[in-house]
């Protein structure tokens, strides 16, 4: 594995449940992303998406196969590991998920702070600046209450992005975004991943979103059916 | 205050911000808190007043070793005593002198209201027995029927009280002879009376005929210089042949008096109870508080820990809403209280009061069991499972 790999899967099997009602939901997935790189992972509702996710987040643990993030192997990796792994990565859901009581600048200095020791004037420092590059610099003292569904989702990308992740992971972050608001959120994503160097792995079924790929994996059923390579 | 915490826990202070982002549920939970200190500080009040009204007597006399029957749980409690054991006791080397005590309720017919006072018959040739303040005195009780009233009482105008003096006594009616105060001293109304009195021995036998001059309630002992007062009771314990008689310092005895009354008197265990109930009310309160808002925020919290924030982040949140919790209530629970107690004690005469003691060993329970409250309601974090959230 070279230094330009963030994610090597191989041979994932992932099951859900027990007894009678356990069911397959991976098939032997393998998949390679590069640094840098801006992934779009396709498929029909239930073809397993978000399972890759969160075994790549660290969210859920590998039953079987190897999956090495950031040189660290997934499989067997003792809880602590993982969540000073997921440190590392920066998450956008479906969902802004931002806290209510916290404001946009706030919110986004959670993304900072999680690295602990990092005084309260640069994280403050740094969050009014990731919120400039998703411009809502005129927004920073706002609670979340008080910001339209597009702009919550930007804050969401600010707090991802704040403390450069190696690897950016967001699943279905426009489908509660009209079209504009998703076209903007995803220019978004992308225009820092490049500026910044960061990976990112982005679950979709918006058409809207393919143009922008380097690479799509299409998933069926739980087992990855097409790899499509783009400029 | 959102500063203070944020020095204070060197992040964010998410936990002040989360309580008082919701205004009208922070404000309902700290008034529960401070109704639960409230609650605590007003049964403490009385359970203290109770306390000091118990050992107020046992200031009014001075003694080595009480010799008392074996069922006088209390100073005015139980039957009484041979003298003939006063006597035995002056035998052992080490006892310098020896009193009996006498003790009953009088009552006393002021009008519009009875009132009923402990009255104390003592030898008036022993004055070393009294304390300072009425040692005094003592000399006036050598006449019949005088007596040395308690100023305090309840009933007792302050300046009807301050106009006693020798040659301005006071008299009045009771158990059917006239009794003439002379002098007064410092008491205070109690639970188990109005106020005191002191007679001599001879004048409160004539005023309780029944009561026999070889009987009194109690004896008193002063030791000589040196002694070891719990030899000489082991020494008496064998001298004295009543097993049945209790032979405890002086000290002991008040003790005793006090544990009695707070741990074996329904009024004292009721008490007992209500500063229980108004910890739990308080525990409840925290809890409900704590593990609602916990419940309401279980997305976020998912979120954070998919950011990579571990368990001591969510403790501290929680530990950080209780102390919050905690202080804040406790303020308005220490001014309401207070209040309280001083308008109970100004309508009673009982000496209710919030002590300093009190404040600060109420203020530390509430932290202590807001925080006891805040580790419980931790438990609901675990639902937070940040794979869910996509
Ligand atoms: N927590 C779970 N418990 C049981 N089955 C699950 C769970 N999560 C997902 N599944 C199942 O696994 C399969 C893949 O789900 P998922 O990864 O969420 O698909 P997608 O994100 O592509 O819609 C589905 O059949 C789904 O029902
Ligand atoms: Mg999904």
């Amino acid at each position: 594995m070279d230094s330009d790999t963030i994610v090597e899967a191989r041979g994932l099997n992932h099951w859900f449940g027990s007894g009678e009602a356990r069911k397959q939901a991976l098939f032997d997935v393998n998949l390679t992303l590069k640094r840098g790189s801006f992934t779009v992972l396709m498929g029909p509702s239930g073809s397993g998406k978000t399972t890759v996710l969160t075994l790549i987040g660290c969210l859920r643990a590998v039953q079987d196969g190897s999956v090495r993030l950031l040189d660290h192997e997934l499989n067997g990796a003792a809880e602590a590991e993982l969540v000073a792994l997921r440190r590392r990565l920066g998450f956008i859901f479906q969902a802004h998920n931002l806290h209510e009581s916290l404001t946009a600048a706030q919110n986004v200095m959670m993304g900072v702070q999680v690295h602990g020791g990092v005084p309260d004037g640069l994280a403050q420092q740094a969050a009014i600046h990731a919120l400039g590059l998703v411009g809502l610099s005129d927004r920073t003292t706002y609670l979340p209450a008080n910001l339209s569904g597009g702009q919550k989702q930007r804050v969401a990308v600010a707090r991802a992005l704040v403390a450069s992740p190696a690897l950016v992971l967001a699943d279905e972050p426009t489908a509660a975004l009209d079209k504009d608001s998703a076209a903007e959120v995803v220019d978004l994503l992308k225009r820092m991943g490049e500026a910044r160097g960061t990976t990112t792995l982005l679950v979709t079924h918006d058409n809207r979103i393919l143009d922008r790929a380097d690479r799509i994996l299409t998933l069926e059923d739980g087992r990855i059916v097409k790899i499509e390579e783009r400029g | 205050m959102s500063r203070l915490l944020q020095a204070l826990f060197g992040r964010l202070p998410i936990g002040w911000l989360q309580l008082s982002h919701n205004r009208t549920r922070f404000a309902a939970a700290l008034a529960g808190v401070a109704f639960a200190n409230v609650l605590v500080f007003v049964q403490l009040g009385i359970m203290n007043s109770m306390g000091a009204a118990t050992l107020r007597p046992y200031d009014f006399f001075q003694a080595d070793v009480m010799i008392s029957a074996g069922d006088a749980n209390a100073l005015a409690d139980g039957g009484n005593v041979a003298r003939q054991w006063l006597l035995q006791a002056m035998a052992d080397p080490d006892v310098a002198d020896g009193t009996g005590l006498f003790i009953a309720n009088v009552p006393w017919d002021r009008g519009e209201k009875d009132i009923s006072l402990t009255t104390f018959g003592v030898d008036p040739a022993k004055p070393g027995f009294l304390s300072a303040e009425i040692a005094g005195d003592i000399g006036l009780l050598q006449v019949q029927d005088a007596a040395i009233l308690d100023r305090l009482a309840r009933g007792l105008g302050k300046e009807e009280a301050a106009a006693i003096r020798p040659q301005s006594p006071l008299a009045f009616e009771t158990q059917g002879r006239t009794v003439t105060a002379y002098a007064t001293f410092a008491g205070g109304g109690g639970f188990g009376g109005d106020g005191y009195m002191l007679v001599s021995d001879q004048t409160f036998l004539s005023l309780f005929p029944a009561r026999a001059s070889a009987a009194p309630d109690h004896i008193l002992l002063t030791l000589r210089p040196g002694a070891r007062p719990e030899a000489v009771i082991a020494r008496l314990k064998t001298l004295i042949s009543d097993p049945s008689l209790r032979i405890r310092t002086y000290t002991a005895a008040a003790e005793d008096d006090l544990r009695y009354q707070q741990t074996k008197r329904p009024t004292g265990i009721i008490f007992g109870f209500g500063v229980l109930i108004g910890v739990l009310v308080g525990l409840v309160i925290v809890y409900q508080v704590l593990s609602t808002d916990v419940a309401d925020h279980l997305r976020e919290y998912a979120t954070f820990k998919a950011m990579g924030y571990g368990p001591r982040f969510f403790l501290g949140i929680v530990f950080e809403e209780a102390l919050v919790l905690g202080i804040m209530g406790f303020v308005p629970g220490l001014i309401v209280g207070t209040a309280i107690l001083t308008l109970m004690g100004a309508i009673t005469t009982l000496p209710l009061a919030m002590t300093p003691s009190m404040a600060v060993s109420v203020f530390l329970g509430t932290v202590v069991f807001s925080a006891v409250s805040g580790a419980i309601a931790t438990r609901r974090l675990a639902a937070a499972d940040p794979a869910d959230l996509f």
